[in-house]
Order: structure tokens, then sequence, then C-alpha cells
């Protein structure tokens, strides 16, 4: 596991603290850490060359403050202009101001999440009171057509029939016809894969683009692309003057620098986010999120999703109340560890959470967190329910009785209670945050209510 | 505020795994007014638009003009090996041994360094190479696993085409019993090959169709059951244990079964394919890999470093959507085609 770029960044300033303004050599080797860490994320190498020189030019001669460490002080130059850079805070919202049937076209690469995004799309579209007709012009996959009539059937939207031994041109032309007649506002069409080489299909696209004129053509990337989603990008561009593009498969590890490069050479925003197979897993996109989730700040938001996907509601909700009267016990710890086991490997998790690449440092050995973890439910598992509700009863001759129970040493149960009273501090700080704080945000409260959504 | 959220995670996750018990600052201020100099995206899109700048290319421009290799040149060349989408041990790995050649003189020149490292490159590839023998047992049983959209259900079908026109009798299995059509797809695949599908309904328990895939291998006498699986992130805990069951109902049914576990990697993937190596690898004891869509232009350079840094054989590469674009995998042509 790596460390994320304000640890290593903090290492190479370590030098530079108290000294007045960065220099050309100072910030060399900071920027050399940028660089690793946006090619590791898969952003393409010309975009992160150009971009660390834009970096390169702001931070040189730049006053080193008092309140940030150096390090602290370039991430956040970096983070402003990789935000810049993704467009933040440009206008990213779908734009269907046109006469109606108001035509969507959905392109890209084989099995990039098209078909899917479609039917997600659609649905979208549906709970904004707008009635999409769903159109399936890949008349080459085996069953592909068959799969977005599935995608329909699902959600109760109508999907066009087709056969795949029609022209897709004809398909698309005769659906926009049809959606006309029939009184729907909107139409998506689903395109079958192909590659921005293959001139023949990409012909096809544009007589489909030219038949229905969309004011839409959304760019479907897949979020684990590599390097080539540049090529890729610009082809699909140059040919069909894409107006945005969907992001698939966010809710992997992926980080997704992919779309740094599609935003760098199409200058097209990114619109949705695809977050999972199903097809409520659409999310609008926030380029913030994308370049905390890059730089390895600790996507905090997708941590808590997934936190919220596990979390009981009702243990949640106990939770809360406990926390409230300050009752936090060692119960509760070990239900917390539980939950963050049922999370996922503890090492996925971590890594979403800034400054853990530090401690993982501290940690010896390769992975010992997980081993770490079931010593502590051990532990926690020979202690006694009056012991658990209360540690403050847990004397000497209680903690050897434990150890011995747990196979584990008095240090380590030591250590465990020493490590419980930190944590029902950091507990009682969380109350402080008031309604806002992180348990309500977990306790299904939706993503809405999330105080940094 | 999401300061004290992240500071408060930090803090909590700290006393949860042992770190750090401070509760840290943030280290990002929230983004202040993006500054956005016009014609920034004009310059770097028409830079990147006129190059299409490969490997060798690259390796040129940094070598032109330099009468010695060094230090600096390796650093370079290290990111230069990213940017094929080769991973980053393997990048720094093949610069530990440049630098022993350099040490050794035996990298005089540009030519001689071009040429160790696409040896060493080839070496890494070539050390666990090995074609699938599917000669070993009977039936053959092959799961096919991967995240979505990689490509699974098509090299099923090419596989099963390839091996029906070998005389063997086929049996495909739609374990993707969640994905819209899946089973669908894998049918017309089994029409095109002239194989068996065995399917149930959409939605049905996996399990149940490896089960009764297995069973009717078993009595109609197959060669080879090759089994499609629905696609799934190796991040999703729930997803990867279905895997792990479905590989236990095999083996339960089959004695030694399943004999190959594919993993379907997508030639355009980036660094992401090494977490998927990872995570498929430790939950299902993965044993070849098949890279697709080589016929686009993404060239694949990750596979150097799943081959390399967990030991697995590549054992097909895809090279179209047809019945007949599945080839064996070979390192000296796959080499030369990440150089051109
Ligand atoms: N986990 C996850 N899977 C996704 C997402 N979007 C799509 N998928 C999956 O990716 C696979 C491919 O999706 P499709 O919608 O068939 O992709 P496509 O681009 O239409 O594929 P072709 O038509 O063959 O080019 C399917 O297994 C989908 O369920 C996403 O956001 N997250
Ligand atoms: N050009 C090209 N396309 C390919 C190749 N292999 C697969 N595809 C295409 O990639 C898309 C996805 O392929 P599938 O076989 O459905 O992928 P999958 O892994 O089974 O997908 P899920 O089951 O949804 O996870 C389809 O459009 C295929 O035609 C290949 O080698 N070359
Ligand atoms: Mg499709
Ligand atoms: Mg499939």
């Amino acid at each position: 596991m790596f460390e994320n770029l304000s640890d290593k960044l903090d290492l190479v300033f370590k030098k530079l603290r108290g000294q007045g303004v960065m220099t050309e050599e100072n910030v060399k080797e900071a920027l050399r850490e940028v660089r690793l860490v946006l090619l590791e994320a898969d952003v393409n190498f010309k975009v992160v060359k150009d971009f660390v020189e834009k970096v390169r030019s702001r931070a040189v001669g730049t006053e080193v403050l008092q309140s940030l460490t150096p390090g602290q002080q370039v991430i956040k130059i970096v983070h402003d202009e990789l935000v810049a850079l993704m467009g933040g805070g440009e206008d990213n919202s779908l734009d269907l101001a046109a006469k109606p049937p108001v035509a969507i076209m959905m392109v890209g690469l084989q099995g990039a999440g098209k078909t899917t995004s479609c039917g997600k799309l659609a649905r979208y579209l549906k709970g904004q009171r707008r009635r999409p007709l769903l159109v399936p012009a890949d008349v080459y996959r085996p069953a592909a057509i068959e799969q977005l009539k599935t995608l329909g059937r699902q959600l109760s939207i109508e999907v066009v029939d087709a056969r795949a031994d029609q022209d897709p041109v004809d398909i698309c032309r005769d659906a926009l016809q049809y959606a006309e007649r029939s009184g729907f506002d909107t139409v998506i069409f689903d395109t079958a894969g192909r590659h921005q080489i293959d001139d023949f299909l990409m012909d096809e696209l544009v007589r489909i683009k030219g038949a229905v004129d969309p004011r839409e053509i959304l760019f479907v990337a897949d979020a684990m692309t590599g390097q080539e989603a540049v090529n890729v990008a610009s082809g699909f561009n140059e040919r069909l003057d894409i107006t945005g593009v969907v992001l698939t498969k966010l809710d992997g590890d992926a980080k997704g620098g992919a779309a740094l490069s599609i935003k760098a050479v199409t200058g097209r925003p990114v619109k949705f986010a695809g977050i999972g197979e199903k097809l409520d897993a659409l999310e609008v996109f926030h380029a913030d999120r994308l370049v905390s989730r890059i730089l390895g700040m600790g996507d905090v938001l997708t941590l808590v999703e997934k936190a919220q996907s596990v979390f009981d509601a009702k243990d949640a909700e106990r939770l809360q109340q406990k926390l409230k009267k300050s009752q936090f016990d060692l119960e509760d710890f070990k239900a917390q560890l539980q939950q963050i086991k049922k999370m996922g490997s503890i090492d996925s998790i971590l890594g979403m959470i800034p400054g853990v690449g530090k401690m993982m440092k501290q940690l010896q050995g390769a992975q010992p967190s997980e081993k770490e973890l079931k010593r502590i439910e051990a532990i926690i598992d020979s202690m006694t329910r009056a012991e658990r509700a209360n540690h403050s009863i847990i004397n000497g001759s209680r903690r050897l009785r434990i150890a011995k129970g747990s196979g584990t040493s008095v240090q380590e149960v030591n250590q465990l209670l020493k490590r419980f009273t930190e944590a029902q501090r950091v507990m009682k700080q969380l109350q402080k945050l008031g309604p806002k704080g992180l348990m309500k945000g977990m306790g299904g409260l939706g993503k809405g209510m999330f105080p940094f959504s | 505020m999401a300061e004290e959220q992240k500071g408060f995670f930090r803090g909590l996750m700290g006393k949860l795994v042992g770190g750090d018990a401070q509760p840290q600052e943030t280290v990002i201020p929230p983004a202040s007014e993006p500054e956005v100099r016009p014609g920034f995206f004009e310059r770097l899109k028409k830079g990147l638009s006129r190059t299409q700048e490969n490997l060798i290319g690259r390796i040129d421009t940094l070598l032109l003009g330099k009468k010695q290799i060094d230090a600096d040149t390796l650093e370079e060349l290290e990111e230069i090996l990213l940017t094929a989408d080769i991973g980053v041990a393997t990048s720094v790995e093949l610069i530990r041994a440049l630098e022993q050649r350099l040490k050794r003189n035996e990298l005089q020149d540009g030519e001689a360094l071009k040429r160790a490292l696409r040896e060493d490159i080839l070496a890494r590839l070539e050390k666990y190479a090995a074609p699938l023998d599917i000669n070993t047992s009977t039936p053959f049983v092959i799961v096919v696993i991967g995240v979505n959209g990689v490509g699974k259900t098509t090299t099923i079908g090419k596989l099963a085409n390839r091996y029906a026109m070998s005389g063997k009798r086929v049996l495909l299995a739609a374990a993707d019993t969640f994905r819209a059509a899946a089973a669908e797809q894998l049918e017309i695949w089994g029409e095109r090959a002239g194989v068996d599908v065995i399917r149930h309904q959409e939605g049905a328990d996996p399990s149940a169709v490896v089960f009764d895939a297995c069973k009717a291998a078993l009595a109609r006498q197959c060669d080879l059951l090759i089994i499609d699986t629905a696609g799934r992130l190796h991040t999703k805990v729930n997803l990867m244990e279905e895997m792990k069951k479905i590989r236990r109902v095999v083996g339960r049914e089959i004695p030694g079964a399943p004999h190959e576990t594919l993993l379907v990697l997508d030639a355009a993937t980036g660094q992401n394919a090494i977490s998927q190596a990872k995570l498929f690898k430790e939950a299902a004891e993965v044993s070849g890999v098949a890279l697709t869509k080589l016929d686009g232009s993404a060239k694949g350079g990750i596979v150097v470093a799943v081959s390399n840094e967990f030991q697995l054989p590549v054992r097909y590469i895809g090279v179209g959507e047809g019945v007949d674009d599945l080839r064996d995998f070979d390192p000296q042509q796959f080499v030369a085609a990440l150089f051109q």
C-alpha cells in the first residue's frame, strides 16, 4: 500500500520548514512526487507534464507560510489546479434545452458501460418527470438489443423494437419519428461499442448523429482506463464533437485519472459518474471528489457511502443515542470493528482515509491491520459483559484473565484499553460536531444530508 | 465541514488500527477560485493530438543528444515505462536491472539501452508464459472471471469455437445470472460455436447453474466445461464471496476442478489491473490471464506488470469481436508491438 501524496510531500519538505520561499530546487523533488502520483492514477503523461509545469510556475517563489507546511502548500496548489483542469465550478448539467424529443447519444469503447448508462440515464430522467424512450442501435454485440429491453422492462420505460439485421441508422431515424408521434420528450440512443480507429463503425456514428441531431453526445468511459484514454477520447471527439462524458465503474478502487486526460483533450465536462451495476447507481459528477481520490487524500465520501451500505441503520441509531449520553463502550468499539470488517478488506478502506499511509508505516509487517483487528476482537470477546460496558473496572487480575482467554498478552490488553479510551475521546469530539456529525450521515439519512455533499 | 470529518476519520481509524493518536488537521483547504488561463486546454489539446508517441519514440526523445546514460536518464525512463501502463513496481524493477547493466558498462549507447530494456521485459513475460493444455483432465473445467465488461463472455465464445473446431466436446455454463441478457448473449455464442449452454432464469443462484453444468458435463462426457461468471469489481466483498462459492461447487462436483481460473483483462486498462490481479488471485487462485481488445489502439502494457508481479501466464489475447479473433499469447510479438 502506498502512502498518499501529502505524506510523501511532507517528507520531501521536512528540511524546508521555517525557510523563506520555495525555490526551483526544493520544489523539484516535490513535483517528481506529484508527477508519479498522477501517473499512478492513470493520468496521461502529456497531461501530467503540462500540469506539473503549471504547478511549478505557481509554486516557485511562493512564500512558505507558518500555518501550513510547504508540503501542504504544494498540495493545495496541486489540488486547486487539478480541480480547475477538471472543470470544477463549470456547468456540467445535462443539456436538454431543445425542441422535444431531445436526442441523447451514448458512444464509447466496447464494454465501457453504455447500455447500462442508457438505462440509468432513462431512470434519472424519468425521476425528473420526463418521458424518455430507449433506442437499441447496437446490432453487432450478441443480445445487445435484448439487454436494453430487459433494462427497459425493469424500469417500465419503453424500448423501441429493433432487429439485429436492421441498419442502426434506420433504427435511430425511425425511433425519433416514433418518439415525436407518441409524445416522448427525450430519446436515448444506445450505440455499439467500437474502437476509435475503426473507420467503418465511426462513420456509422457520424451518420446516426446526422440522422437524429442529438443535443448531447455522451462519451462513456471506464474509470479504469489507462494512458490510452487520450487517444480514444480525442478519436471520438474529432469525429463526433462530443458534448460530455459519463465516467463509469467508479465504485471500484480505480483512481480515475483517465477522466483528467479526457477532459484535457476534449475540453468536455464529465457529467455523470457510474457507481455500480444497478440502475440507480448514477451520480452527478463532482470534480473535486475525483481530485481528492486521485491525490489519495481520502475519499471520505466514498468511504461513508460504503459504510452507509453496510451499516445497519438501527445499529447506527443506537450508537448515536449512546454517543449523546457519552456511553460509547467496548461493545460499541467491537461493533465498529465488525462494521469496518464488513466494509471489505481493511486495506482498501484505509486507503480511502487521509493520512493513513503514514500510520500504516508505523505498523510493522506487511499487512498487520487485519491480523491486529482479529486480536482486538479476541480480547474484547474475552471480557465479561460488565467489563465491556465499563472498562474502568478492568483491574490487573482481570487483565491477566482476559489476556489468557484471548491468547494474547497483558501488554496487548493494556494497549487496547489505552487505544479504546482514546477512541472514546474522539467519539466525544465527534459529538461536538453536533447534528452534522458523522454517524448521522451513516445512519441511513441519505447522501443529501451529508454536510459536504 | 469536510475538514472536521476528515480529521475525525483519521483520528478514529488511528484508534482502531493503533496509529497516530492525534486527530490531525486537514491538509486540504477548500478549493479556492479556480484560475483557468484561456488557451491552456487549446495548447494541451493540440500537443496531445499531434503526437501519437509510442514507447520507442519517447525513449528516443529522451536519449536524443545524450552521449552518456546517467541516473537522471534512468529516472525519466522509469516515467516513460509508467506511461506504457507498465506498473510502478515493475517499472522500478526494470530500471534497477538497467542500473546494474549500466554499472557493468553494458549500456554504451541508446541502442544498447533499448535492446536491454526489451530483453528484460521479454524475459519477464517468458518466465511465466505457458499455453493452456486442456488435455490434462476430463472434463477440463475453466472458470472465467474479471471485472465488468472486459470481455469474459466473448472470450468464452471464442474459446468454445476453437476447441469445438478441434473436435472437443464443449459445454458452457451461464453463471452470470445478474446482468441483463447475459445468458442470451452466451447462448448466441454457443450457437455460433455449435456447443450447448446450461442456463437458468435471470436472477437465479449462479452456484445452482454451475452445479447443473457440472452434472451435465459429466453425464455428457464433455472434454471441456467453461463457466461464464458475472463481471464484478474486485473490491466488492459479497461478489467475491459469490465467486468463491462457484469455485467450491465446481470442486465438489468435479474433483480437482477448476483446472484453470482465467482472469480476463482489458488491454485499455491502466494501473487498476494490478489491483484486479491481486485481489482476484487472492480470492480465486487465478492461474492464467486473457488479454482482450488488442485490436484497438491500446497495447496492454499492464500485463507485463500483472504477469511479473503475480507470476501469471498470459494464455490468450483477444483481437476482435468475431468468433475467430482469439490467439495464443506470444511474448515476442507482444513486446515487439509494445515498442512499436
Ligand atoms: N461496477 C460497475 N459496473 C458497471 C457500471 N456501469 C456498467 N457496468 C457494468 O459493466 C459491464 C458492461 O456494461 P454495458 O452497459 O454492457 O457496456 P457497453 O458499453 O454497453 O458494452 P458494449 O455494448 O459491449 O460495448 C456490465 O457488466 C455492467 O453491469 C458501473 O458504474 N459500475
Ligand atoms: N474489439 C474487441 N472487442 C472485444 C474483444 N473482447 C470483447 N470485446 C467486446 O467487449 C464488449 C464486452 O464483452 P463481453 O464479453 O460482454 O464482456 P464481459 O466481461 O462478459 O462483460 P460483463 O459480463 O458485463 O462483465 C463486447 O462489446 C465485446 O464484443 C476483443 O478482443 N476485441
Ligand atoms: Mg452495449
Ligand atoms: Mg459477460
